[in-house]
């Protein structure tokens, strides 16, 4: 019962903590591809060329369609700060109003994948079961098992997606960003995306067993088997071996 | 009646010794199974006191634990694979109406719907690890302090079987709830298993009951785990108990301890209260591990496919070395001869490398006792820096221990220090190499060097930072003298000698008896004892004192006696 109780505010909890991200996704239309445009000249196109064309330094971004473009330039990973491995995750650079100027713009230039609506990404929509059932199929092999990130090969990793917000969790199965495949709709319907949302939102919820130890498996549970147990414990046997005379 | 009864306790109370029902019961029990020259002896029994001698307890304790919470679960878990689906108004919502087996079902249901299950389940899970990585602590303890020695050769390679048993009832108890992680487990078992030439394709099928995964392995491997291996721990603790109470426990060296004496406590009541005291302190911090943190949350990673992997899956800690090792393996050697196919690549990091530890673990008492050819019984305990060639093999063997568990972990190396997974794995395979020559060299010099500074302070004492003038203008630091109780710690131990080889005809044309492993031994001892320092004579502190220790100058010649090859053990 109690736990019951628990679930339902944790869904409303969620849901309100949606809701915002969605009135901002909505505001595409209302987009100025002409704003866009400038800012595109002025931040974006030493590298990806006038009119987005590409050069040698990053490719043309004709069709890659607003959801890319939200997507890379609301998590801070474009524009780009170093010649790193990949684009690293950073505060934003642009306000969303701004970010949706830009999609605009890019989108003006050729068609692509679109920017979601609240409905497509509303956790409380989908199935976190089947959600699961995706996941581990399709993402747990770079994403780890609950989305805390994992590995590539040469100093590429696939990010944590414990804070990423829904609608950029569907963008980038849409858009397939850096190292990661694309889901078209094809391959992971619209609902099943959501699914997968819907899943991974769940995993936010507080663990039912305590602190989380970062979701990370057996490896950091090891590691604070010897700093908590052992080392509390060799504590006290230090002080009770002490206590002698 | 109550009036009688009343006064005679008044009485007693007045005599004050126990209290009627102790007494009562103690008598009763000592008049029919002799009680009191039981407990007289026991209770009566020295034990020496370091904080040290804790670390198996904790392990015992851990176990007690273990077998108490495994009760707790053995109630509602179901050990078969048999498909079900999870009921749709369960708890948690990520696997309402998965199909699942029903050890899986039955996991997860406890977890969520059983009071007291997930705490239960956690509390199991973290005595798990922590059993494990106490015993391997004391082992450690056992092994640079010298412990081994006879007459516990036995007693080691008891607590040794233990260690192996419950690295195998962890693996069992890890695969029972039949999730992707613990089938990742399982499947790299069965490659291993798999990878023996020959045998290895039957065994995985006799193992599994056929084809991977089957239907067989839970109900087997919960066999394995709640009788069989617990039973055989059970017994060796027990064992393993009588044997330190039968050749009585080893002591630090200090005033007073020799091999023929134990200087301590008594068992009752000194060690009764500071042992049933720790058991409850072992408990209470696994159960506040229980309830705060999680452990294997199953759910996360769903019901077992052998299809599916997922990024950062390793087993628990006592089993990355094996993940580890197969990690830094390069995937090429496998060959096929005549049809069969020779699986270097596994065979080599999970059978070759994991057998040479544990061979070398094991086998360590009886290495060193042929190459000091040493019958004396030994009851008090080396210092780690007086036997540097053994603490320097330890750390080598550990800092091999340590690369591995880095390489089983390498992923999560890679991402939380930005590193790349490719340079780190590299950077892994050449220091499982050199990393142990390295330690060894580095140990074994900062051994001998802590030796000679024990040398040093016990001839000239301890700096005491004051520095005087004498009338004449002369400058000397003020050393103050150790007092006897800490010199007998710094002089005490016995230093071994290369073994010689005799001649290899005597005087009369005879051959000496003793046949080519001879000089295989003597080489290991020349390895083991050649660098050695030599501990304080009685002698050298007599010259050293009529030279008067309180005004010995810089310069002065410190080294006399140092390193000279005549003269047996020095006490």
């Amino acid at each position: 019962m109690l736990l019951l109780a628990f679930a339902l505010v944790l869904v409303g909890g969620v849901y309100t903590a949606v809701t915002p991200t969605t009135a901002q996704a909505d505001s595409l239309a209302s987009a100025d591809p002409a704003k866009g445009a400038d800012l595109f000249r002025t931040n974006c196109s030493t590298c990806h060329g006038t009119g987005a064309v590409g050069s040698d330094l990053a490719p043309s971004l004709i069709g890659v369609g607003a959801a890319s473009v939200h997507f890379q330039v609301t998590t801070g990973r474009m524009p780009m700060q170093a010649n790193a491995p990949q684009a690293e995750e950073k505060p934003p650079q642009f306000s969303e109003a701004e970010a949706l100027d830009m999609a605009a713009y890019i989108a003006s230039l050729g068609p692509g994948p679109e920017i979601p609506t609240a409905e497509q990404v509303d956790p409380a929509l989908g199935s976190p079961a089947n959600g699961m059932l995706l996941f581990r199929t399709n993402c747990a092999m770079c994403h780890n098992a609950v989305g805390a990130g994992g590995a590539l090969s040469e100093g590429k990793y696939a990010p944590s997606l414990m804070d990423s917000t829904p609608t950029v969790i569907y963008e980038a199965m849409l858009t397939g960003p850096q190292s990661m495949p694309g889901f078209n709709d094809a391959i992971l319907s619209p609902e099943e995306k959501r699914d997968v949302i819907a899943f991974l939102i769940e995993q936010r919820e507080p663990q039912p067993g305590g602190l989380s130890l970062g979701s990370l498996g057996p490896v950091s549970e090891g590691l604070w088997v010897f700093v908590v147990g052992l080392g509390v414990l060799i504590g006290f046997s230090v002080w009770i071996g002490s206590r002698s005379s | 009646m109550t009036e009688t009864s009343a006064s005679g306790r008044s009485a007693a109370t007045a005599d004050p010794i126990v209290p009627k029902p102790v007494s009562g019961t103690v008598d009763y029990l000592d008049q029919r199974v002799g009680a009191a020259s039981m407990i007289k002896g026991l209770a009566r029994k020295i034990f020496p006191d370091h904080w040290s001698f804790l670390l198996g307890e904790i392990a015992l304790y851990s176990f007690i634990v273990l077998l108490l919470s495994g009760i707790f679960l053995t109630m509602f878990f179901v050990p078969s694979m048999a498909e079900v689906h999870y009921p749709e108004d369960a708890l948690p919502v990520t696997m309402q109406g998965i199909e699942m087996s029903e050890a899986f079902a039955s996991t997860v249901y406890m977890s969520f719907h059983v009071r007291g299950g997930l705490l239960m389940r956690q509390i199991h899970h973290w005595a798990a690890l922590l059993f494990v990585a106490s015993m391997v602590i004391h082992m450690l303890r056992v092994f640079f302090t010298g412990a081994f020695r006879k007459p516990r050769e036995l007693n080691y390679l008891v607590g040794f079987s233990m260690l192996i048993l419950s690295l195998l009832a962890g693996l069992t108890g890890y695969s029972l709830p039949d999730d992707v992680l613990s089938g990742n487990g399982l499947r790299i078992t069965d490659g291993v298993v798999k990878s023996i030439p020959i045998i290895g394709s039957y065994m995985s099928y006799m193992v599994f009951g056929g084809e991977f995964p089957g239907t067989d392995v839970i109900p087997r491997m919960f066999t394995l785990h709640i009788l069989l291996i617990p039973g055989l721990i059970l017994a060796l603790v027990a064992l393993h108990l009588f044997l330190v109470f039968w050749q009585k426990h080893t002591q630090y060296p200090g005033p007073g301890r020799t091999d023929k004496n134990v200087v301590g406590y008594p068992l009752f009541p000194v060690y009764m209260a500071k042992a049933g005291g720790f058991f409850f302190i072992v408990f209470g911090v696994l159960a506040l591990m229980g309830g705060i943190m999680s452990i294997n949350a199953v759910w996360n990673y769903g019901p077992f496919d052998p299809a599916l992997v997922s990024a950062g899956a390793q087993p628990d800690w006592y089993m990355l070395f094996l993940e580890g090792s197969l990690r830094l393996m390069p995937g090429q050697p496998e060959f096929v001869i005549l049809g069969w196919t020779l699986s270097l690549n596994v065979l080599i990091p999970a059978v070759v490398l994991p057998g040479l530890l544990f061979t070398f673990l094991g086998a360590y008492p009886f290495i060193e006792r042929a190459v000091t050819k040493d019958m004396g019984e030994h009851h008090v305990l080396d210092r780690p820096r007086n036997t540097a060639t053994r603490t320097s093999l330890g750390a080598a063997f550990l800092s091999v221990f340590i690369v591995l568990l880095i390489a089983g972990s390498n992923d999560l190396v890679a991402t939380h220090f930005g590193l790349s997974l490719n340079a780190i794995t590299w950077a892994l395979r050449v220091l499982i190499f050199v990393l142990p020559v390295v330690v060894f060299i580095i140990t074994k010099r900062i051994c001998l060097a802590l030796q000679r500074k024990d040398r040093e302070v016990v001839l000239h004492g301890h700096e005491t930072g004051q520095v005087r003038r004498t009338a004449d203008g002369k400058f000397y630091e003020v050393h103050q003298p150790l007092d006897e109780y800490e010199r007998w710690i710094k002089v005490g131990h016995h230093v071994y000698r290369p073994l010689q080889l005799a001649a290899r005809e005597d005087a009369n044309g005879v051959r000496r008896p003793g046949g080519h492993l001879d000089n295989l031994r003597t080489s290991f001892s020349r390895f083991f004892y050649e660098d050695r320092v030599e501990p304080v004579t009685p002698t050298e502190i007599a010259a050293a004192h009529g030279n008067g220790h309180a005004e010995i100058t810089e310069g002065e010649p410190t080294h006399a006696g140092e390193l000279t090859s005549t003269g047996g053990t020095s006490r």
